[in-house]
């Protein structure tokens, strides 16, 4: 194997782990972006997403063998699945961050551990510790592109994650709502005086961070399984790939996944860091980051005022 | 009965440490960290090594094990701190999995996931504090809690007390009134990551091994709910969140029911707490000794 495919190969892993990254990282930047205060909830939330999605599979499932209704069952678990956790997103947001809005900076963010903490915990307890696989609803046999090795998985990741991306973007760019909301993340006050109603806002923004969250947590689950604590180190790599983008940048939290995600894959295979410690590299990335660029690739300089 | 409620208070003894150190850092400085465990594995692994491998007293490690932490919180603290304070709640969160991820992996130094084993008993002139006989090591515990709320209640009514709180209060205004933020901020989290290590040590010479496991993210949300019941900014109400946690945690076993508790029963009522607390009681159960206007706070002006 030539060393260029060899590039490429990674290129490709890494590519789709930080599309993955991206997904996730999308919610904790939208949040940032509009409530300045970071949901340590949003990798449990992913965690209940990835859970969802995959009993509503086996359900849909049945027995039936890989086929063209498997791939139609896995679309429409995703769909629920999706629908489903945005609904906990806001139902979340509504009973532990609103009541404190105007609190200390301090309160959300323990009001958000505890969230955190219940979520894992009651899935432990309701469905188990022991981890469980979502079966690919394909035949998952890798196939070679000019000596690139790539899984149907990896087509499947790239493609959900680019497609949703474009579609938040696309949201956020051009539609009323998405006006609504960077005006929100602009400033608050002067959002509600222009007649927006920022209750909605707020709750749509998590609904949409939540619906991505569930996406990108099936998707990892079909690789890696399901576990109740699978959501911690995750939303913590998300949560960097959202600070190296630039957090309350939407581009950025795309980027930065990406970014994370090669650096992840590069580390390991090129520079020789073992396994074992694939983790550290997102935490040594983050501290790097914000030594030398704390507002990230694509985020403004913001000076507090008084 | 009485050996398990010993154990209670031995425990709540040892968190107690903790708690004051996360007391300082996020009651009286306003800063999230979420690594007491971390920290406290590091005081437990130091003690557990210099004792087996190079025959150090407990009394020898202590100092180590407490400047060590203290060391690792600088490192932590020093990119982090200089940001808005979300930042430290993840790289601490990052910090306290990356520790057990390294006890867990550096085998020659850590024993890998099997731990440490055999660490001898703390002496103190001759005389043994054996864990079994659970008198002598609640009264060394109580000692060094009584010091160290000692020193952190002169310390948090100090010169350096009062600039915490101002940090706490508004950053920016105590910047203007001459408060290197920075400064205090490290030293607050490295005081408080310290007293963690110290907490560290006595867990490893009262269960005489050590195991990565013991040092889960479940500690620091421990350590967090203790401070967050009893009240941020009160060293004492603190100790008490400490006692009231521990009993919390220890409660399927002390009357019975663990058969029919599930094992998530207090990680559910742990994540409760910070969620109720929060929206209606965020002074914690005794809440801060607040200084009325007037004389009070004259006299700290005056001491200034």
């Amino acid at each position: 194997m030539g060393s260029l495919s060899e590039f490429f190969q990674h290129f490709v892993n890494g590519l789709t782990l930080g599309g993955v990254y991206a997904l996730i990282a999308l919610g904790y930047t939208m949040v940032y972006g509009i409530l300045k205060f970071i949901n340590f909830a949003h990798g449990d939330v992913l965690m209940v997403g990835a859970y969802i999605g995959l009993f509503v599979f086996d359900a849909l499932r049945g027995s039936a063998p890989l086929g063209a209704w498997t791939f139609i069952a896995f679309f429409l678990a995703m769909l629920i699945s999706m629908v489903l956790t945005a609904a906990l997103g806001v139902v979340i947001e509504r009973v532990a961050y609103k009541p404190l809005r105007k609190a200390s900076r301090l309160a959300p963010l323990l009001s958000a551990i505890g969230v955190s903490f219940i979520l894992s915990n009651s899935a432990a307890w309701a469905w188990g510790t022991q981890s469980r696989k979502l079966n690919y609803p394909f035949d998952n046999t890798p196939f070679e592109i000019g000596g690139v090795v790539i899984t149907p998985h990896q087509v499947l990741v790239l493609v959900v994650s680019i497609l949703m991306m474009v579609a938040l973007k696309v949201f956020v760019d051009r539609s009323r709502m998405g006006k609504a909301m960077r005006a929100t993340s602009l400033d608050q006050d002067t959002a509600r005086l222009m007649g927006i109603n920022v209750n909605v806002v707020i709750s749509l923004t998590f609904a949409i961070g939540s619906a991505l969250a569930a996406a990108g947590g099936m998707l990892i689950a079909l690789d890696f399984k399901a576990y109740p604590t699978m959501g911690m180190m995750l939303g913590l790599k998300a949560f960097v790939a959202a600070v190296v983008g630039g957090i309350g940048n939407i581009g950025g939290a795309m980027l930065g996944g990406i970014t994370l995600g090669l650096l992840e894959t590069f580390g390991v295979a090129v520079f020789g860091i073992p396994q074992a410690m694939k983790d550290t590299i997102s935490f040594a990335v983050l501290i790097i980051v914000l030594l030398v660029r704390p507002q990230g690739l694509l985020g403004k300089v913001v000076r507090e005022k008084v | 009965m009485v050996n398990f409620f010993l154990l209670i208070l031995i425990y709540s003894g040892i968190y107690a440490l903790m708690a004051i150190g996360q007391n300082l850092i996020t009651g009286y400085t306003g800063m999230l960290s979420l690594c007491q465990a971390g920290f406290f594995a590091i005081g437990s692994y130091v003690t557990a090594i210099l004792a087996t491998s190079l025959g150090w007293s407990l009394w020898a490690t202590l100092p180590v094990a407490a400047l060590l932490s203290a060391m690792f919180g600088v490192l932590i603290g020093l990119p982090t701190l200089r940001l808005k304070g979300d930042y430290l709640a993840i790289a601490t969160l990052g910090f306290g999995e990356i520790v057990r991820n390294v006890l867990n992996n550096w085998d020659s130094l850590t024993g890998g996931p099997m731990g440490i084993q055999r660490i001898p008993m703390a002496t103190i002139f001759s005389f043994t504090i054996n864990p079994y006989k659970k008198w002598a090591f609640l009264a060394l515990v109580i000692l060094i809690v009584v010091i160290s709320y000692y020193l952190f209640e002169r310390l948090g009514r100090s010169r350096m007390g009062r600039a915490l709180q101002a940090i706490r209060d508004d950053e920016i205004a105590a910047a203007s009134m001459g408060i290197n933020v920075t400064k205090y901020k490290v030293w607050a989290f490295a005081i408080g990551a310290s007293v963690a290590g110290i907490a560290g040590s006595l867990q490893s010479v009262f269960s005489l091994s050590v195991t990565p496991n013991s040092y889960t993210f479940m500690v620091s949300i421990m350590v967090l709910c203790m401070v967050v019941l009893g009240g941020m900014g009160n060293f004492a109400a603190v100790i008490l969140g400490a006692f009231i946690i521990q009993l919390i945690s220890y409660f399927p076993q002390l009357t019975g029911l663990s058969s029919v508790i599930p094992p998530q029963f207090k990680q559910i009522l742990f994540g409760l707490i910070l969620v109720v607390m929060m929206i209606w009681r965020p002074q914690g159960i005794i809440g801060v000794r607040s200084y009325r206007v007037g004389q009070k706070k004259s006299k700290a002006k005056g001491a200034k």
